[in-house]
């Protein structure tokens, strides 16, 4: 229970090779190993969303993956993701949206809602409250954020065409 | 909060799995999604010594359409069930009820094996299961069985799975081209634990119902196959045939209080869904609430 597991991946694009005990969630080990916080613990059950990131592009709990079990995957962080400008048009969005206060939820919001948009384009407000039914915020009221996804979203559209 | 120390050992094959859990006993724990182990470890209510990690198990991916089952592996996540032609086309139920299942982020990593195994009065899975008649297949150190859903679920987190066995697949029996299903689970929220749920597969011939398996979830330790469906079937439906399957599926019924719903709550829940399945089977409208008191 104390021999640590050997690890390798890619954390927003960088090669990362260590060991960790396997005990160590995910999230902790972004936290605690590699500095990242902008991944956020609210429950550690799964049910809040704070902790979303993406794994091999596809959006997880990392409260409720193991380190060990993403051994040669590509783990995109908040960190990552606002780095690269995949998410600027969101953040703008939800920053002129007031869809945040204290911030906590919102690095798991945007990656959920990125999520959303790269399935569905064009949501309508059920669709994205379905999709981030999964992400509780406690400041908000969610009204905003939903505003500033379909904000985005339609901003997107008007972009392509 | 966080999980005790655990030791972790990949799984390379069933059998490797299976000498894994022997060697270990009760102190192992088989980690496929984790998205129910981990919030469990994570909430201490479960300390497992070791995990034994199967995600690495070929043998126990994929969706296979043979003459007379569609065979899902146990490792097929939630999100591989809402994205596959196989069982759209001959699962539809699945599809239904896996679109209900927590969130996307969840039904990414959660698996299909692990949900059954798990065995959560009110997860959706088990019910679906049952309302289709499907086999679950299951390997131990003895060898292989096959158990009708039916007897694999046995109360709250309680399978027929022994300690050292493992689900390595589920079988779904192929549907008449007359069948039809019904799904609906009431919840706080989409996601949510549900609050009282129906699986429903049937047989339409006319006007009639030839066959029908109505399974309630969320009502009791278990999934319930209801027998109050024996007074719907070959019969037609009259609101005084219905208000009595509706009587009798009270009776059978032992919904528990929590803080979710009372019991009287969940008996009346589950009426409310038998009614909204007969008519939707039946491509009547809704009844009118009076006549489900």
């Amino acid at each position: 229970m104390t021999v640590p597991v050997q690890l390798s991946l890619h954390v927003n694009g960088e090669r990362v090779d260590t060991d960790v005990l396997p005990r160590v969630s995910l999230a902790d080990f972004l936290r605690d190993y590699l500095k990242l916080t902008g991944t956020h613990l609210g429950c550690e059950h799964g049910v809040c969303g704070a902790c979303t990131v993406r794994v091999n592009g596809e959006i997880v709990r990392s409260c409720l993956v193991l380190a060990v079990q993403v051994d040669q995957a590509s783990v995109d962080t908040i960190e990552g993701l606002s780095d690269s400008g995949e998410l600027s048009d969101l953040q703008a969005a939800f920053r002129d949206r007031n869809a945040l206060q204290c911030g906590f939820c919102t690095p798991g919001m945007l990656i959920a809602a990125q999520d959303l948009l790269k399935h569905n384009p064009e949501p309508d407000r059920e669709l994205i409250r379905e999709h981030l039914s999964g992400n509780y915020c406690r400041c908000t009221g969610y009204h905003a954020i939903v505003d500033a996804v379909e904000m985005t979203a339609r901003r997107r559209i008007e972009r392509a065409q | 909060m966080k999980a005790s120390a655990f030791a972790y050992a990949r799984a390379s094959s069933v059998a490797n799995a299976l000498e894994l859990l022997v060697a270990h006993g009760d102190r192992a724990k088989i980690l496929s999604g984790g998205q129910s182990l981990l919030p469990a470890m994570n909430l201490r209510l479960v300390s497992p010594d070791v995990l034994v990690d199967i995600s690495d198990i070929a043998e126990l991916r994929g969706i296979t359409l043979k003459p007379d089952v569609l065979r899902i592996g146990a490792l097929t996540r939630h999100v591989d069930i809402l994205s596959s032609h196989e069982v759209a086309s001959r699962a539809p139920l699945l599809v239904e009820a896996v679109a209900q299942v927590a969130h996307p982020a969840i039904r990414n990593r959660g698996t299909l094996g692990g949900n059954l195994a798990h065995a959560d009065p009110a997860s959706e899975l088990p019910a679906c299961m049952l309302a289709l008649n499907a086999t679950i297949v299951v390997r131990g150190p003895a060898g292989e069985r096959r158990i009708v859903a039916n007897d694999f679920f046995k109360g709250i987190y309680e399978t027929a799975l022994s300690p050292v066995e493992l689900v390595t697949a589920v079988e779904v029996p192929v549907l008449p081209a007359n069948a039809m299903h019904f799904f609906y689970e009431f919840a706080r929220r989409r996601g949510d634990y549900a609050i009282a749920g129906l699986a429903a597969q049937a047989v339409l011939e006319g006007s009639r119902l030839a066959d029908l398996r109505l399974v309630f979830f969320a009502v009791g330790d278990r999934p319930i196959l209801a027998r109050a469906s024996e007074k719907l079937i070959n019969i037609d439906v009259t609101a005084s045939v219905l208000a009595e399957a509706s009587t009798s599926l009270g009776e059978e019924l032992n919904p528990h209080d929590d803080q979710q719903a009372s019991a009287g709550m969940r008996r009346h829940l589950a009426k409310v869904l038998l009614a909204r399945c007969v008519s939707g089977l039946l491509g009547q409208a809704d009844p009118p609430m009076e006549e489900l008191a």
